[in-house]
């Protein structure tokens, strides 16, 4: 219901206590009291405001209370002084303070992802254990755990100076793109949570290209979620039922993209949403897609990414070029090595060949969606 | 805050370096705890040198050397002041160590 206003709620508050814990409690009591008195009183004109104050005023409470306790027994150390009063300045956003303090290297990453979830994204425990697959009691002691890190370890509540910036940068993005690729399986719908998120810090870090550019990336990805699949079975872009695409979705990652460009922005991110807006063309540009895949080579260091750039090599045209750049790669354990080998030989017309390239691949595949189509291909041949 | 910055390095790494880079590396340790934020900082003898001790039955026992049978060792460690945890990570970074292959774990220290 108020899904929009816990991150801010709960950034100002970890701001001001110091201390995740305290600031979840009292936001959540906040936002009890406000589902309680909002329908009959209203929506207040400045609800983050309204919910601040209260939720603030409720930990002040509590702390008041454990210091009366603790003077009476005079056995745990007294809360350090705290302020009564507000002033009527506008609370402050400090939701990317929170964002960093989240994604610190520091923490494990899948503390970093279920906290980032649990404080930014507003999902519960529950919700996040059922998206990861996890028992709740897991994904309960994973939060205690990165909550008890930051506060043991002193991890800052801050947003990092400007030379490490982009490293940490980097590692918020990987969170978020993470989330996102976990929204295949999960049953919660994670990729729009990603979405969301990746909006909040194109919103929150303006000038920063790659932020734009994983966000273009995954809005590019969902637009064709609906022609990903039929029934169960897997369809290539080639195949791609266009009509299913979400054209709004596309519109929106290109004029994000043209955002990235605009800032100069020429990372991992931002080159494969321009690979992705490109596939998504009526026609579609193979020899631009095969550059790009290229440049991506040379930033990442990654054969997957050759692999790639190998199968737009075929799509531009030059099968036999496409194979001989696949067969310089040491990818003998991946599956997408082999089922594309089979797919260059198939078209190179070399059906044996092509037989044993998918046979390997099969031998590798896990999962059911996979398995038909590579045994849809290979009764093809 | 109260950081420790401990230092695992494989034994010999630093002699093991041609004689300029060895003396720099020395000054470099030297000038760094030399700096307001190190409370205190000291270097290890050799691994060669442990003894492990434990006490059971009321008996103590020896042996001889570092428990586990891994190439970097515990060669020396820091005692730091920073305001968070950023700050003591800069510390540790800027340990030569950490950039000749070894592994400087930073852990807060215990206040009472």
């Amino acid at each position: 219901m108020f899904r929009d206003e816990w991150g801010r709620v709960l950034a100002s508050l970890v701001g001001f206590l110091g201390d995740f814990d305290r600031a979840e409690e009292a936001a959540q009591e906040a936002f009890a009291i406000a589902a309680r008195s909002w329908p009959a009183a209203g929506v207040p004109d400045t609800p983050v405001a309204w919910l601040v104050t209260t939720a603030r005023n409720r930990a002040i409470d509590r702390l008041r209370r454990e210091r009366t306790l603790a003077d009476k027994l005079h056995l745990l150390p007294a809360p350090e002084a705290i302020v009564d009063e507000f002033d009527d300045t506008p609370i402050k956003d400090e939701r990317l303070e929170l964002i960093f303090t989240c994604c610190h290297p520091a923490l494990p990453l899948e503390g970093q992802v279920a906290l980032t979830l649990r404080t930014l994204g507003g999902l519960d425990t529950g919700e996040i254990a059922r998206a990861f697959l996890v028992p709740e009691e897991t994904m309960k002691r994973r939060l205690t755990r990165a909550k008890a890190k930051i506060k043991a370890t002193g991890i800052p509540f801050a947003v990092p100076e400007a030379r490490l910036l982009p490293e940490r940068v980097d590692a918020v993005l990987a969170v978020l793109y993470l989330i996102y690729n976990e929204g295949y399986r999960g049953r919660v719908d994670l990729e729009a949570e990603a979405i969301r998120l990746g909006w909040l810090l194109a919103a929150l870090m303006p000038q920063e290209a790659e932020v734009h550019g994983v966000l273009a990336l995954m809005l590019f990805h969902h637009a064709r979620r609906r022609a990903r699949f039929s029934g169960e079975d897997l369809v290539l872009l080639d195949d791609q039922d266009r009509s299913l695409w979400d054209t709004g979705q596309i519109a929106a990652g290109r004029a994000v993209l043209d955002r990235a460009m605009a800032l100069g922005g020429r990372g991992a991110y931002v080159v494969q949403a321009a690979i992705a807006s490109l596939q998504s063309r009526e026609r579609i540009d193979w020899p631009q897609i095969a550059e790009l895949y290229g440049r991506l080579a040379a930033l990442t260091g990654s054969p997957v990414v050759e692999l790639n750039r190998a199968v737009a090599i075929a799509q531009a045209g030059d099968p036999g070029a496409a194979l001989r750049a696949v067969d310089r790669l040491g990818l003998d354990d991946y599956l997408y090595f082999h089922s594309t080998r089979g797919e260059l030989l198939r078209r190179l017309g070399r059906g044996a060949e092509a037989g044993t390239a998918y046979r390997r691949a099969l031998d590798l595949a896990t999962s059911t969606p996979e398995r038909r189509f590579l045994t849809h291909r290979l009764e093809q041949l | 805050m109260r950081y420790a910055l401990m230092i695992y390095a494989e034994p010999g790494y630093l002699e093991a370096l041609p004689e300029a880079e060895r003396e720099a590396t020395y000054a470099e340790y030297f000038a760094l705890t030399d700096e307001g934020s190190y409370v205190g900082a000291t270097q290890l003898q050799s691994a060669e040198t442990a003894t492990c001790v434990r006490v059971s039955g009321g008996r103590t026992l020896m042996t001889d050397g570092p428990f586990a049978d891994t190439k970097e060792v515990l060669g020396g460690f820091c005692l730091v002041e920073a305001d968070n945890l950023d700050e003591a990570i800069e510390l540790a970074a800027r340990i030569p160590a950490a950039r000749h292959g070894g592994t400087v774990e930073v852990r807060p220290v215990m206040r009472f």
